[in-house]
């Protein structure tokens, strides 16, 4: 994209609410561009999107699991029965890039799996490289999964579980959805890492395998520790079978469950709250680098101002970038230690 | 010195692969060439024949009679046969998928002529599993699809026993890239899985058991290394003699025999000097006629021009003259095994044989083939094989003369043609074909119809046998889409894993060091310029299933810098602009291979304007005659690629260049 075909952010905005497709790509687009011009008009874009709605509406659903679990036919399942149901669907889906030596390319080959054979105009699907970004989910996807929260009533951010992915999700999805493949030991693995307390619902797919699922099933039933995040939540482990299409009525009975779970008990509002402040330190960091962020205050400050500000997260996200860069800019007239951070952000 | 032949061997059954347009133009054609001396019919499908969809379904738009003859209903199959007499006729069949569906035809047709299913003789393809590897006209997943493959062959070797229900093929691993080890090992691999199926069907009366092993019949590809190749022919025999042996306990020695029909190989033709085709497929033909032990049982050459477009008439006949040069006027067929006690094949045979063992080895370690399929073994093994080649074809260590050395030519007076010098199909046919079809589905009785559909649908849930359902159909009028979905109802449909999910370690099959790098630099400074990494959606709109192209340069771009969405095959124009538009790419690149370019190109460029995506650009890659291409860049295609680019680091420098030229950046040239 060219400068001069940057859309406006505030008339982009209002066409994505509505829902047009042709502004959700331009947007997605306008959030993945990082020359300045862009970035400026992303923050734009965010803070015309953002506000009380982004933290009610909606729902924010991440799935992973090990390669090989069948994630991908798993979710086209899903979202197979979300459409039928007559809910609108986004997915973002993460797969990982080859490495900076190795030319970062990457094979995005998720959507030839979740497809379905017609036309959708209810479905939106956009691929994404990790870009060898620590913690697995690349930065964009944050924004871009609110652009979409905007737009869509189910939004379904896929990737890969690593390890440290599925702390990335976390700090992302209301809800997330842990895919296991029977009898491969990367669900004892998983319940090993210490990170069991990541998932809010099990998926165990193949379970047309038979007892070899079962058993994962019940590995995972016994395995998770309860010193958790949400005492009142029971963390369901659901048997399902993707290729035979069965259970998945069950697993979207869950994941809706838990949506209403947190929405009662008045936690969807704060989960998001601390998840956009998470991802603005990230964000912040990864622009300005450590330093930047002291210019602004400092991590506890800056997430204490969004405390204070919820629904205004990315004005506050705006307002504190332009903050930070018009300190850079005096910083850096008087000497240019930080010059190479800037330039290379 | 001349004699009068004693002793002549007979020659092996002569036919050439071909259909087109409409059942009419198709049965004038095959009525002329057996004039000429054909001895067997090779019938070519369209696609939506061969992938179970009717001429006016919108999937088949811009396909109907393209690659091969469209047959809808019992009235095509009819006419397809006109003043053909079918007990008298070999016919084979190159279909997979809707196999059961067209030898159903091909019964329910000799049945209303009054004609025995016992004296009927010929093949139906029917080997649906090299189709997930390579070709990709699968329908159903690969359970159903062994089911199908079970279901003929039970029921041809009780009612119509001279038929070859299927001819497990290697032909296309070799066009995916196989090596000869890894064709003969992947072959008897799926030879064993059909039969392990047959046999658990249990359908056969156990001591029966022989007549089922001798009614397979493979289908196998000759390439230009035609020492090797004759080896791995005699490696092919020695292998299933064994394993008919020992496997399966088939005493008597002639039901092991390996039969074999060939095409000889497409994938080194060239389109640059095409006149040199000729030479290369004579002496792929001397490697399945050579050894007398070891000879092919039927023979299809292509045409010297298969890699420009469809053949003409007098190409195919040029073809068929080849094969009766070689039959009647040689001496071959008046000796014995003439490589026999030859130390050097021997040794290169029992070299083959321990190679394929070890690999048959692996694979039924991991499960067998379907496992070894559904896993992405086998696919990422032969996109590997693929990429070896390719390199060597761009390092010059496999030489193909006027392609990579010895290009300096004179300009060709068989390329010189009016006509291009290449078969151009009918456009009216598909229209035709709909009216054909729709006034067929009039006339028809719609309650038999119904009832012939809901007894299929029966058969397909309990298990029983489909063919004399699908004979009933046949009978009844049912047309192809309509067997088709009404066995997807019940199968569902097949999604592979495409053999690019597969990580392939990119320094083994990269090209030219110094221009990776070089490109690579050349991706990123260009994804800097534009604010984000190079973005490439990769699709085959059609029903084209060769996703061997697309996918090569799918994995090259992604070694390069690119992020490539890979979105498949059998796409709509819709689909595919709705991916560009939803992923945000920077260029959208399109391979077909059936001839149907110049539809399906404007369709999706027409679908992008739609989207306000005209500024993305278009690249496009196939069998496109230069005249096409022509007319494919005045339409708006940036650039336009065919065999004869066989340098895939030069299109990869010419796409960034595309996009950087698409974005106001300058062009940065050729590589170095």
């Amino acid at each position: 994209m060219t400068q001069g075909r940057l859309p406006d952010p505030e008339h982009l905005a209002q066409r994505i609410m509505r829902g047009e497709r042709a502004a959700v790509a331009h947007g997605l687009n306008l959030l993945d561009n990082k020359l300045p011009a862009a970035r400026d008009r992303s923050a734009g874009l965010l803070a015309a999107l953002s506000g009380e709605r982004g933290l009610k509406e909606g729902h924010l659903i991440g799935i992973t699991g090990p390669p090989g679990a069948g994630k991908s036919s798993l979710l086209a399942a899903m979202i197979r029965q979300w459409r039928v149901s007559g809910r609108t669907v986004g997915v973002l889906a993460v797969d990982p890039s080859s490495r900076p030596e190795l030319g970062g390319g990457a094979l995005l080959g998720d959507r030839i799996r979740i497809k379905t054979s017609s036309c959708d105009e209810g479905l939106f699907i956009r691929s994404l490289a990790n870009r060898n970004q620590l913690g697995g989910v690349a930065t964009e996807v944050w924004p871009m999964s609110w652009l979409m929260l905007a737009c869509f009533d189910i939004v379904v951010i896929e990737t890969v579980g690593v390890g440290q992915t599925e702390i990335d999700i976390a700090d992302i999805g209301d809800t997330v959805c842990y895919v296991a493949q029977p009898a491969s030991g990367d669900a004892i693995q998983y319940l090993k890492s210490g990170i069991i307390e990541i998932p809010d619902i099990f998926a165990v797919n193949k379970s047309d395998l038979g007892p070899a699922a079962n058993k994962t099933a019940s590995e995972i039933g016994r395995g998770a520790p309860r010193q958790d995040r949400r005492e009142a939540w029971d963390y369901p482990v659901c048997l399902v079978s993707a290729t035979m299409n069965t259970g998945i009525e069950s697993l979207l009975a869950h994941i809706d469950r838990h949506r209403e779970f947190l929405a009662n008990g008045c936690l969807l509002y704060d989960l998001r709250s601390q998840h956009q402040s998470a991802w603005v330190v990230r964000l912040l960091k990864e622009e300005f680098g450590s330093f930047g962020l002291e210019l602004a205050g400092g991590c506890a400050v800056i997430r204490e101002r969004l405390r204070d500000n919820p629904g205004s997260q990315f004005q506050q996200y705006e307002r504190m970038r332009k903050n930070i860069l018009s300190r850079f800019m005096s910083v850096r007239q008087t000497s240019s230690p930080t010059k190479k951070e800037h330039e290379y952000e | 010195m001349v004699s009068a032949a004693k002793n002549r061997d007979t020659p092996w059954l002569m036919r050439t692969y071909s259909g087109h347009s409409s059942a009419k133009a198709s049965n004038t054609l095959y009525r002329s060439n057996l004039a000429k001396g054909q001895t067997g019919l090779s019938v070519a499908f369209d696609l939506p024949t061969q992938t179970g969809y009717d001429a006016d379904s919108p999937l088949a738009k811009g396909e109907v009679g393209k690659v091969g003859v469209p047959i809808s209903h019992i009235e095509d199959m009819d006419q397809l046969f006109d003043q053909i007499p079918l007990d008298q006729m070999n016919t084979s069949m190159t279909i997979n998928a809707t196999a059961a569906w067209m030898l159903s035809l091909y019964i329910g047709l000799a049945q209303r002529r009054g004609i025995d299913a016992k004296s009927l003789s010929g093949t139906t393809q029917n080997d649906i599993i090299k189709e997930y590897l390579s070709r990709g006209t699968y329908i159903y997943p690969p359970g159903p699809s062994m089911r199908l493959i079970a279901d003929t062959i039970n029921y041809t070797v009780q009612h119509v026993p001279k038929w070859n229900p299927t001819n497990i093929c290697s032909y296309h691993l070799q066009e995916a890239g196989a090596t000869p080890v890894q064709e003969l090992a992947y072959a008897l691999c799926t030879a064993m899985a059909v039969l392990d199926r047959v046999k658990a069907s249990a359908e056969i009366d156990p001591g029966a058991f022989p007549q089922v092993v001798e009614r397979i019949s493979f289908f196998v590809n000759a390439g230009i290394r035609f020492v090797e190749e004759c080896c791995k022919l005699r490696a092919f025999g020695e292998m299933w003699d064994e394993l008919t042996l020992t496997r399966y306990k088939v005493e008597d020695a002639k039901s092991r025999r390996f039969r074999y029909g060939v095409q000889v190989n497409s994938l080194g033709l060239t389109e640059a000097q095409p006149e040199n085709n000729v030479q290369r497929i004579v002496l792929e033909m001397m490697a399945v006629v050579l050894s007398k032990r070891a000879r092919a049982r039927a023979i299809q050459l292509p045409a010297w021009n298969e890699a420009m477009g469809l053949p003409r008439p007098w190409d195919q006949q040029w073809a068929l003259r080849i094969q009766q040069v070689m039959a009647f006027e040689t001496d071959l067929l008046e000796y014995g095994d003439i490589l026999d006690g030859s130390p050097v094949i021997a040794a290169k045979v029992s070299e083959l044989i321990e190679g394929a063992k070890r690999e048959i080895d692996k694979v039924e370690a991991q499960g067998g083939i379907i496992a070894a399929i559904e896993s992405g073994y086998i696919k990422r093994e032969l996109v590997g094989s693929h990429m070896n080649r390719l390199r060597a074809i761009e390092t010059g260590d496999l030489k193909i003369i006027g392609v990579n050395c010895f290009q300096e030519a004179a300009d060709s007076p068989l390329t010189q043609g009016v006509d291009g010098s290449i078969m151009k199909t009918d456009p009216a046919a598909e229209q035709a074909q709909i009216e054909r079809l729709q006034a067929h589905r009039r006339k028809r009785s719609d309650s038999d119809v119904r009832a012939a559909l809901q007894g299929l649908a029966d058969a397909a849930k309990s298990g029983d046998n489909i063919m004399p359902s699908s004979i009933r159909c046949a009978l009844a009028g049912v047309t192809t889409g309509e067997w088709g979905d009404s066995l997807r109802t019940v199968f569902g449909e097949f999604r592979p894993p495409t053999g690019i999910d597969i990580a392939i370690d990119s320094r083994q099959v990269l090209g030219q060091k110094d221009q990776v790098s070089d490109l690579r630099k050349r991706v990123a400074s260009t994804g800097d310029a534009l604010g984000r990494p190079l973005k490439l959606l990769v699709g085959k709109p059609g029903l084209d299933g060769h996703s061997n192209g697309a996918e090569q340069v799918a994995v090259k771009a992604r070694d390069v810098g690119f992020e490539v969405v890979y979105d498949g095959i059998r796409l709509t124009p819709q689909q595919i602009a709705q991916a560009a538009q939803e992923e945000g790419v920077h260029l959208v690149g399109l391979s077909i291979l059936s001839g149907s370019h110049m539809e399906l190109v404007a369709s999706v460029l027409e679908e992008l304007r739609s989207r306000d995506l005209e500024n993305v650009p278009v690249i496009a890659g196939g069998i496109i005659p230069p005249a096409d291409g022509e007319k494919l860049r005045a339409l708006g295609v940036r650039a336009v690629y065919t065999p004869k680019d066989f340098s895939l680091n030069a299109i990869m420098g010419d796409m960034v260049d595309v996009i950087r030229e698409c974005n106001g950046l300058e062009r940065l040239g050729r590589l170095d």
